[in-house]
C-alpha cells in the first residue's frame, strides 16, 4: 500500500511538470525546444546536489556541505583543466567528491556528533578549501566539457543535460538501490537498530551514503564549471534548494523511504516556476518570496498528507 | 559428543564503573534443553544476555559455545558462533518488504516461509511492507528468521509478550519440537505457565549471582519466586472482592462507544472507590478504548458521561481537566527519559498555559516527595530517569498522576515486563487509591492479577464487552473462555 | 574481536565524564581560558596590556569589544538554545535580525523612533508566529520550516528596499549609544544583555513554559499524555525567538551602524555552533544558556585569532570549521552524550 503511495507522489509530480511545461507554451508561444535546453542546463547543478542530499536523508542523515563540496569541485575542475587533459581531471574530481563525501561520513561515524553539526563544520571546511585552491573566481574549463552540456542529443527537444542526469542515476543509483549496499542505506534511514541486529554494519553503510552524496556533489561541480566556464570558490544557494527539492520529491526528512527520482523531477518543477514567473516578468525578487512559499506550502501539505496517513 | 554442553557460562561479572551488575552469574545448557532464565528487574537480566549475545564484554568469567570460547560483538558474529537471539523489540526494518529484510539478513526464503506457516500465519507475501503488519506478525516473522538460521542456541527474550493466545501455543509447541530435535533454548519470561509447559530447568539470578538451578516440577514457581526475591513471599494477597458500591451516578458512563474498526460497541459503569479490570486477547479493541478514554482519539460514535456529564475530549488535556487520567502501556511512551524523576512527575503541574509561569517550588517538592514515597520510588540514581530500572520507571510513570491527584485512572497493562517485586507494590496501591475513592479501569494481559487487584471484570472481545464478572468468580479458567468469545450467546 | 558497542570507559573517566555531563561550564571555560592564553601568546599585550609595556593588567578596551561583538551573536545563540531544547532549530534568525535592523533603519526618519522600533520587533514576532505555525500545527520539520521563512522573508525584504530605496535611513541614537558607546568601560550593550541573560536563565529553569520545551524535546508523546497543547508551546517559542532575534538585530545595528540587507546573515550558523558547544543537544531535552553564551565568547576570541595569524581567508574558514568540530568532539568524548 505505501508502495503505490510512493509511486503515486513521484506520478503526481511528473503530471505537474508536464502541466508546468505547457502553460509556459502557453504564456510564451517560442518556448520550445532551446528553451527546455537552457531549463534543463541551469537546473543540472541543482539536480546533482539534490540527488546527493537524497541519498544522505534517506539514509537517515543530512548534509549541509553539499553546496561547498560542489564549489571545490567547480574550482578544483576550473584549474585542473587549465593544466592538464581533460579526462583525467574529471577522474580526478569525481575522485575528490568521493573523498570529501567519505571524510564526512567518517567524521560522523568516529566522532559520534549529531550530522547536523559535522556537516556544518565541514561546510566552513570545504568552503576554506576552495578558497586556498581559487581565492577568486578564475580557471578555466575544457570546451569540450561545457560542450556536453549544451544543446540537445537525438531530438531536438531533449537536451544533454537532461540525459546526463539522467544517465548519472541510471548507472549509479538504480543498480544500487537493489543490491545490499542500497538495502542498507533504507534500513539505517528507516531503523538503525533493527538494521544492526540484522547484521547489517551502520558505520561503512553510513560512510558510502555520504561518500555517494559527495561523488554527486562532484558532478554538480563539473556542471557548474561547464555552465560558467570558470571556477567559483563562492557556494551557490544549492543547499536550501536541494533540502526543498528533496521534500518536495517525496523523501521523508526522517530517511528511510523515498527515491531519486521523485526529487529529481521536483528539481525540474521548481526551475520551471522560476522561468515561468521570469516570462511573466515577476520581480526577481518577487521569485525568491514565491520559491520560499512553494518550498513551504508543499512541505506543509506533505506533512499534513503523510500525518493524516498514520493516523489511521 | 553431546557431553559438551551447547552453551556454558560460568564465573560472569561485569561491572560498569562501581556498579556490580553481574557478580558471578552461571548458566548451562545442553543439547535438547529448554532453560528458563529469571530474575526480578535488577538482577542482572538484560546485562546477562547481552554478554551471551555477545553485545558486551564480561569483567571475568568466560562464555563458551560448543566448547569454544565466544567472544562476539555483533549479531553477525553470534550467528557464526550459533546463537541467535530474539529480542523484544522487532528487528525487522519497518520502511522495506519482507523479500528485502530477507536479503539484508541473508535469511534462505523458503526454509523462512515453511517456519512462517509453521508458527501459525497464513498469507504471508514478501512484498508486505513491515510497517503495515501488526507487532504479532512481526514477532513471529521475527522467531522465524531466527530459526531459519539454524542456531544452536535459540535465545528468547519475552518471546510471547506481545502475542494472542492462539499463537502462543504454535510458539511453544515449535520451540519445544526444535528442542526435542537437539536446538537448545534459553527462554526469558514472567508468565510461569508457559515456562511449565515449555521448559526443563530454570536458571534464577538475584543481584547479579545465580542463586539456583530449579526443574521443572510442580510447585517450582513458589520456589523460584522464592529464589527471586530471597523470601518466602506470596504473589499477592487474594483480594477478597469487597461488596462493590455499584450504586449511585458512575463517575464514567460509556454507552455504545466505538472506535473503528477494532472497536464496536462498548458501554460499561465505572464507580467511584472500585476497580474494575479489562481483559481481552491482543487487539480485540482495548487499546483504542483507553486511547478513547483518555482524549487521544475521538470516538467514532458513542456517547462518554463523567459525572453525569457528557464529556468529548480532542486532547489529552480535556480528558485530565475532566480528572480522567492515563498511564499507558509502554513506559517509553509516558517518560521524559533523559530528564529527572522529579521533572517527570511534576510534568503535568506545567501543562496548561496558565502554568506557564514561576513555579511553585515548594508546593511541586511536596506532591512529588509525596508521590515517592507512596510508590516506594528507588531515587538512589540521581540524574536521568534512563538510568532507573524497568520497574522503577514505571513506578515515576504512576506516580506522575499521583502526586497530581487521582479521579479516574487508566492502567493500561502496568505491570507489564515487570519484576515480581514491584508487582506486589503495585496491587495494594491500586486498591488503596479505590479506597481513597478514586475509579481504576485497570487492563492487564495477566489474568492471575484480576482477583488480586480489582472488585469486577470486564471482558472485551471482537470490540464488544462479552462480559462482565465478579472478582470472586473470575479464575483463569472463566476468564479466559470469556475472552475467548465463549461466553458470548449467539 | 570488536569492540563491544556498550562498553562503558573505566571508573574514573566515568565519573568524570558524568561530572563534566552535569556541569558543562567547566570544560568550556577552562578552553575559553586555554584559548585567550593563546591570543596572547600570539600578540603579547593585546590581553594584559603590561607585558607590552603599557599601562593595565588586563585591557579594558579588549574585554570591551569582545563582549561587544559576542552579545548579538550571543542573543541569537539564546533562540538556538530555546528551540534546539523542543529538538528544533530556527534557522530564520539571521534574516529576522537583518529585517528588524533594516526596518528599524528606514523607518526611523519618517515614523519616529519608538513606532520603529515597535514595527521592527513586530515582524520578528509575526515571522516568529509563522514558524511556530508551521511547526505547532502543520507539524512541519523545523529546519525545513525556517529555513523556508528566510527565504520567504529575504525576498520580502528585498521587495521592501526597492519600495524604500529612496527613503533615507536613520540609526536611532539610543540604538548608537546602545552599540557603540561605553559605560565604566564595558560596552553599553552589556546592560542590556545581562537582563537578558537572566531572564532567559529564569524562563529556562524557573518557569513552567521552561520546563515544557525540556520535556517536549525529550519525549512529546508523554508531555501531551501529560496534558501538554504542543501547538500552544510551539508557538510561543518561535514567536519568542523571533522577537529575540529582532532585538539582536536592532542591537547590531546600533553596532554596525549600517544597514544592509545581509547584515545578520553571517550571525546565522556561528549562533547554531555556539549553542552547540555550549552543549545544547540538538535532539532536544537537554541545554545551557550559560554555555552557549561561553560558546559565543569562544567563537569570538577564535576569530579574532585567526584574524592576527593573517591566514588566507580560505584558512582561516577551513579552520574555524575544524575548530568547532573539534570541540563539540572532545566534548561528546568526554560526556559521553550527545
Amino acid at each position: 500500500m505505501t508502495q503505490m503511495k510512493k509511486h503515486a507522489w513521484v506520478i503526481s509530480l511528473a503530471v505537474l511538470l508536464a502541466v508546468l511545461l505547457a502553460l509556459t507554451k502557453i504564456i510564451q508561444p517560442g518556448f520550445g525546444a532551446s528553451g527546455i535546453e537552457s531549463l534543463a542546463r541551469a537546473a543540472l547543478p541543482f539536480g546533482f546536489a539534490t540527488s546527493g542530499m537524497a541519498v544522505v536523508i534517506i539514509a537517515g542523515g543530512i548534509d549541509l556541505s553539499v553546496a561547498s563540496m560542489m564549489a571545490v569541485c567547480a574550482v578544483t575542475t576550473a584549474v585542473l583543466m587549465e593544466r592538464i587533459a581533460g579526462v583525467p581531471a574529471v577522474i580526478i574530481v569525481l575522485l575528490a567528491g568521493v573523498a570529501m563525501g567519505a571524510i564526512n561520513g567518517l567524521l560522523i561515524v568516529l566522532t559520534k556528533v549529531p550530522d547536523i553539526v559535522v556537516t556544518l563544520a565541514m561546510l566552513f571546511v570545504w568552503e576554506g578549501v576552495a578558497l586556498l585552491i581559487l581565492s577568486s573566481p578564475g580557471g578555466s574549463t575544457a570546451d569540450w566539457l561545457q560542450g556536453t552540456i549544451r544543446g540537445s542529443l537525438i531530438f531536438s527537444w531533449l537536451p544533454k543535460a537532461f540525459l546526463i542526469i539522467a544517465m548519472v542515476l541510471a548507472l549509479l543509483w538504480w543498480p544500487l538501490q537493489r543490491t545490499k549496499l542500497g538495502l542498507s542505506i533504507y534500513a539505517i534511514g528507516s531503523d538503525e537498530l533493527a538494521a544492526f541486529r540484522s547484521g547489517i554494519s551502520i558505520g561503512p553503510t553510513k560512510v558510502a551514503a555520504y561518500a555517494i552524496c559527495g561523488l554527486f556533489c562532484a558532478f554538480g561541480g563539473l556542471s557548474l564549471a561547464a555552465l560558467t566556464g570558470i571556477g567559483e570558490p563562492v557556494p551557490g544557494p544549492y543547499l536550501m534548494a536541494s533540502i526543498a527539492a528533496v521534500v518536495l520529491g517525496g523523501v521523508v526528512l526522517g530517511g528511510g523511504k523515498g527515491g531519486l527520482l521523485g526529487p529529481l523531477l521536483a528539481v525540474f518543477v521548481l526551475r520551471i516556476i522560476r522561468t515561468l514567473l521570469t516570462l511573466m516578468a515577476v520581480d526577481p525578487n518577487v521569485t525568491t518570496i514565491v520559491e520560499g512559499v512553494i518550498m513551504v506550502g508543499v512541505v506543509m501539505i506533505g506533512t499534513a498528507l503523510t500525518l493524516k496517513g498514520t493516523r489511521k | 559428543m553431546s557431553d559438551i554442553p551447547l552453551l556454558d557460562a560460568s564465573g560472569v561479572a561485569k561491572n560498569f564503573g562501581a556498579v556490580k551488575a553481574l557478580t558471578d552469574a552461571k548458566l548451562t545448557l545442553s543439547k535438547g534443553q529448554v532453560i528458563a532464565l529469571m530474575g526480578a528487574n535488577g538482577a542482572g537480566k538484560s546485562t546477562f544476555v547481552k554478554i551471551l549475545t555477545g553485545a558486551l564484554k564480561p569483567t571475568a568469567g568466560r562464555v563458551l559455545i560448543r566448547g569454544q570460547e565466544a567472544r562476539v560483538g555483533s549479531p553477525a558474529e553470534a550467528q557464526r558462533s550459533g546463537l541467535v537471539p530474539v529480542y523484544q523489540e522487532p528487528s525487522l526494518i519497518p520502511d522495506l518488504n519482507v523479500a528485502d529484510n530477507l536479503t539484508l539478513g541473508n535469511t534462505p526464503v523458503q526454509t523462512f516461509r515453511n517456519w512462517v506457516e509453521e508458527l501459525g500465519i497464513e498469507s504471508l507475501k514478501l512484498t508486505d511492507m513491515i510497517s503495515d503488519l501488526p507487532l504479532a506478525t512481526l514477532r513471529i516473522l521475527d522467531l522465524a528468521r531466527a530459526l531459519a538460521a539454524q542456531p544452536d542456541v535459540l535465545l528468547l527474550d519475552e518471546m510471547t509478550a506481545a502475542l494472542p493466545t492462539d499463537l502462543v501455543d504454535n510458539v511453544l509447541k515449535t520451540v519445544r519440537k526444535q528442542a526435542d530435535a537437539g536446538m537448545g533454548v534459553i527462554y526469558i519470561s514472567h508468565r510461569f505457565t508457559e515456562i511449565s509447559d515449555l521448559c526443563d530447568n530454570a536458571t534464577v539470578l538475584r543481584d547479579g549471582c545465580t542463586v539456583g538451578e530449579l526443574p521443572i516440577e510442580p510447585g517450582v514457581e513458589d520456589r523460584a519466586v522464592e529464589l527471586m526475591l530471597g523470601a518466602k513471599l506470596a504473589l499477592g494477597k487474594r483480594h477478597t472482592g469487597v461488596a462493590l458500591r455499584s450504586e449511585g451516578t458512575p463517575q464514567l458512563a460509556a454507552r455504545g462507544l466505538a472506535s473503528a474498526p477494532k472497536l464496536s460497541d462498548v458501554s460499561f459503569d465505572l464507580f467511584a472507590g472500585e476497580v474494575l479490570g479489562v481483559v481481552a486477547l491482543e487487539g480485540q479493541g482495548q487499546d483504542e478504548l483507553f486511547d478513547l478514554l483518555a482524549g487521544i482519539t475521538p470516538p467514532t460514535s458513542g456517547t462518554l458521561s463523567v459525572d453525569s456529564t457528557v464529556a468529548s475530549f480532542n486532547h489529552p488535556s480535556d480528558a485530565i481537566a475532566r480528572g480522567i487520567t492515563y498511564v499507558p502501556g509502554n513506559r517509553a511512551d509516558a517518560l521524559l527519559l533523559q530528564r529527572s524523576v522529579r521533572e517527570n512527575i511534576a510534568l503535568p503541574f506545567a501543562a496548561r498555559v496558565g502554568d506557564w509561569g514561576p513555579l511553585n517550588r515548594s508546593m511541586e517538592r511536596d506532591r512529588v516527595n509525596y508521590a515517592i514515597e507512596k510508590l516506594q520510588i528507588d531515587t538512589r540514581a540521581q540524574g536521568e530517569v534512563q538510568r532507573l530500572s524497568g520497574g522503577n520507571q514505571q513506578k515515576v510513570t504512576i506516580a506522575r498522576w499521583i502526586a497530581k491527584g487521582v479521579k479516574t485512572l487508566l492502567l493500561f497493562d502496568p505491570t507489564r515486563g515487570i519484576d515480581v517485586r514491584t508487582k506486589r507494590q503495585i496491587y495494594p496501591l491500586v486498591r488503596e487509591l479505590a479506597e481513597q475513592g478514586a475509579a481504576v479501569l485497570m487492563y492487564t494481559s495477566e489474568l492471575e492479577e484480576i482477583p488480586l487487584a480489582c472488585d469486577r471484570c470486564m471482558v472485551i472481545f471482537n470490540g464488544r464487552v462479552v462480559d462482565m464478572i465478579d472478582a470472586k468468580d473470575a479464575d483463569e479458567q472463566t476468564l479466559m473462555r470469556a475472552a475467548y468469545g465463549l461466553t458470548e450467546v449467539a | 574481536m570488536s569492540i563491544a558497542p556498550d562498553d562503558r570507559p573505566d571508573p574514573f573517566r566515568e565519573r568524570f565524564g558524568r561530572y563534566l555531563a552535569d556541569n558543562p561550564m567547566i570544560p568550556l571555560i577552562v578552553f575559553l581560558i586555554l584559548l585567550v592564553i593563546g591570543l596572547e601568546v600570539m600578540r603579547p599585550g593585546i590581553v594584559t596590556p603590561f607585558r607590552a609595556d603599557r599601562d593595565g593588567l588586563l585591557s579594558m578596551f579588549w574585554i570591551g569589544n569582545l563582549l561587544k561583538f559576542a552579545i548579538p551573536l550571543a542573543m541569537l545563540a539564546a533562540c538556538q538554545v530555546l528551540t534546539m531544547l523542543t529538538a528544533g532549530i530556527d534557522l530564520s534568525v539571521g534574516i529576522i535580525a537583518t529585517v528588524a535592523a533594516f526596518v528599524c533603519a528606514t523607518l526611523s526618519g519618517t515614523l519616529g523612533v519608538a513606532p520603529a522600533v515597535l514595527v521592527a520587533l513586530s515582524c520578528g514576532i509575526i515571522i516568529g508566529l509563522v514558524n511556530g505555525f508551521g511547526v505547532g500545527i502543520v507539524r512541519v520539520h523545523p529546519l525545513i520550516m525556517t529555513l523556508g521563512t528566510g527565504l520567504i522573508a529575504t525576498g520580502a525584504l528585498q521587495v521592501y528596499q526597492r519600495f524604500v530605496i529612496n527613503v533615507g535611513t536613520e540609526i536611532p541614537a539610543f540604538l548608537g549609544w546602545l552599540g557603540t558607546g561605553r559605560t565604566a568601560g564595558m560596552p553599553n550593550g552589556l546592560y542590556v544583555f545581562i537582563p537578558f541573560a537572566l531572564l532567559i536563565f529564569w524562563i529556562m529553569r524557573f518557569t513552567g513554559f521552561g520546563r515544557l520545551l525540556f520535556a517536549m524535546g525529550s519525549n512529546e508523546n508523554a508531555a501531551r499524555l501529560s496534558g501538554v497543547r504542543g501547538w500552544q508551546v510551539y508557538l510561543a517559542l518561535y514567536a519568542l525567538s523571533g522577537f529575540i532575534a529582532s532585538m539582536a538585530g536592532l542591537l547590531y545595528l546600533g553596532m554596525i551602524r549600517q544597514p544592509s540587507l545581509s547584515l545578520a546573515n553571517p550571525l546565522l550558523l556561528p549562533s547554531v555552533a555556539a549553542a552547540v558547544i555550549g552543549g545544547t543537544s540538538i535532539f532536544g531535552g537537554r541545554g545551557s544558556y550559560a554555555g552557549a553564551i561561553i560558546g559565543a565568547l569562544i567563537l569570538r576570541v577564535l576569530d579574532t585569532m585567526l584574524t592576527l595569524l593573517q591566514m588566507p581567508e580560505g584558512a582561516r574558514t577551513a579552520l574555524f570549521g575544524v575548530i568547532i568540530l573539534a570541540v563539540t568532539a572532545i566534548y561528546v568524548r568526554i560526556t559521553g552524550s550527545r
